[in-house]
């Protein structure tokens, strides 16, 4: 049986929309909400806060930990399987008994997402783009934008601009975004000798970012080993809460963005980080956040991407607080 | 409207802040890059972020760097001013396989010479592995360093970040 088979889908609704069941949960919208239902609640959100968070998840294969959509729905990534919860994480759900937990296999909660984001989103709405350059995605069925819920994720096997790698952008597909217009597109002047015209290599990150035309999507620029820089550019507010399984690192690289930052298992509010440009700070182990972009930014996410962290973390082998000082 | 990118440097940056509410503000090893490296000595290799074996260093470029080599591929990238990196493809590596970070070669590389980039604000090179390089910066530079922790790193978290 094929994963889009194991899909299940209502007829559409009065709105046009049609309403996915996964194993006891089922999801619905109508002209401006998302409706969430489960053995022991239900829940109901923006449309709008829904579909960024939707987006962000399926394109990032369920992330790193956990992708909370807002302090009720969420995933949890095991990575092979995935976690689909209802207040799990949340103090006032969890003292009422009232949360619940289901363990899917990734490929059944992905395609029913990606089926989902498909049949929710207008063809004038993007959930990648800011709310400054978009369609509202509010109303009765109109069109789809599969181009833009498809876009393909950049992750460079050395760096941007390696022969053979993932290549710069340029205006045929990536024309300067408005709050960049200042940035400097000038590239960095190469001398190679024959022969070395493969690894003499470099490019301009900045003009890069200055061409993003998605916000809050990390996508990998340059590997050493297992140390991934994964730059985005943030605009508005981080479409989820992630409470991330291992130490994050952020690197502000231009302008500023507020972190709000909670504890990860009960939400309860530990701190706020406001980063200016050049500064540098982890997100530790326990946390989830949410950040708060007030003009476009560049911020260069830096992340481990080893797949021994969370078993070596809940094992008490690697820490959840960055160093000792 | 006309936006204002904001970027740092040396002579201008503003340092952000950490409002504690149920923390310790060292959980967040906050600092900021132009404020290590105007404290730092040149070419001195300071971490401002940690993961586990690997490090982002930063680099106060003054003037000519010692010649360095690496066992695996590292990534630098120009937070203010501007630099040429010259690269050798060494004729026998001389970093130990599997050894993480730089180490100092001593005297000049013996190999061919793979060519020169000349790198500005914003630009990210790559130093391949296995072969060596050295910064050449007319004026006070800042280098952003992603590797891994090598003999050479510095570690001086009390100093750099936010308590």
């Amino acid at each position: 049986m094929s994963m889009n088979e194991v899909v299940q889908s209502s007829a559409p609704n009065g709105a046009g929309y049609k309403s996915f069941t996964i194993g006891a949960f089922t999801f619905g919208r109508d002209e401006f909400f998302a409706r969430i239902a489960w053995p022991t609640g239900t829940h109901v959100l923006s449309v709008d806060v829904f579909l960024r968070a939707l987006q962000r998840d399926v394109a990032w294969d369920f992330f790193y930990g956990t992708v909370n959509f807002d302090s009720v729905i969420g995933t949890v990534n095991h990575y092979g399987t995935v976690d689909l919860f209802a207040g799990r994480y949340n103090e006032s759900y969890r003292k009422a008994e009232l949360d619940y937990v289901e363990n899917f296999e990734s490929g059944h909660l992905r395609e029913t997402f990606k089926a989902m984001l498909e049949d929710w989103t207008n063809s004038e709405f993007d959930p990648f783009a800011s709310p400054a350059e978009t369609g509202k995605p509010f109303g009765e069925k109109s069109g789809s934008n599969t181009s833009a819920i498809t876009r393909r994720r950049v992750a460079a096997n050395r760096m941007v601009g390696v022969p053979g790698d993932e290549q710069i952008r340029t205006d045929a597909s990536h024309p300067i975004n408005r709050m960049f217009a200042d940035v400097s597109q000038d590239e960095p002047l190469l001398e190679a000798e024959p022969g070395f015209e493969n690894e003499v290599a470099a490019f301009n990150l900045f003009a890069y970012l200055s061409r993003s035309d998605v916000t809050w999507n990390p996508s990998v620029v340059s590997v050493c080993k297992e140390s991934l820089y994964c730059p985005t550019t943030e605009e508005y507010i981080l479409p989820v809460i992630h409470g991330n399984d291992r130490i994050e690192w952020f690197v502000q690289l231009s302008d500023e963005i507020r972190w709000e930052v909670e504890d990860g298992d009960t939400g309860k509010k530990r701190a706020a980080v406001t980063m200016k440009a050049g500064d540098v700070a982890a997100m530790p182990g326990d946390i989830r956040h949410q950040g708060y972009s007030p003009k476009r930014s560049m911020l260069l996410v830096w992340e481990n991407g080893s797949p021994d962290l969370p078993r070596l973390i809940a094992a008490g082998q690697a820490p959840i607080y960055p160093v000792d000082f | 409207m006309d936006y204002t990118t904001k970027f740092g440097s040396l002579s201008s940056y503003e340092k952000g802040r950490i409002d504690v509410i149920d923390d310790d503000a060292k959980h967040y090893a906050f600092s900021n890059i132009f404020e290590v490296a105007e404290h730092a000595k040149p070419w001195e290799k300071i971490a401002v972020g940690k993961n586990m074996q690997y490090v982002l260093e930063v680099i106060r470029a003054e003037g000519t760097s010692p010649w360095r080599t690496c066992a695996h591929d590292e990534f630098p990238l120009v937070m203010d001013g501007q630099l040429v990196l010259e690269l050798v493809k060494l004729d026998v590596p001389l970093a130990p396989e599997g050894k993480n970070g730089s180490i100092a070669i001593s005297g000049e590389p013996a190999g061919k010479r793979m060519g020169r980039i000349t790198l500005r604000r914003g630009h990210q090179a790559l130093l391949p592995a296995n072969s060596a390089y050295r910064f050449h910066a007319e004026t006070t530079s800042v280098i952003l360093l992603q590797t891994i922790l090598g003999d050479d790193t510095v570690q001086k978290w009390a100093e750099i970040c936010l308590s």
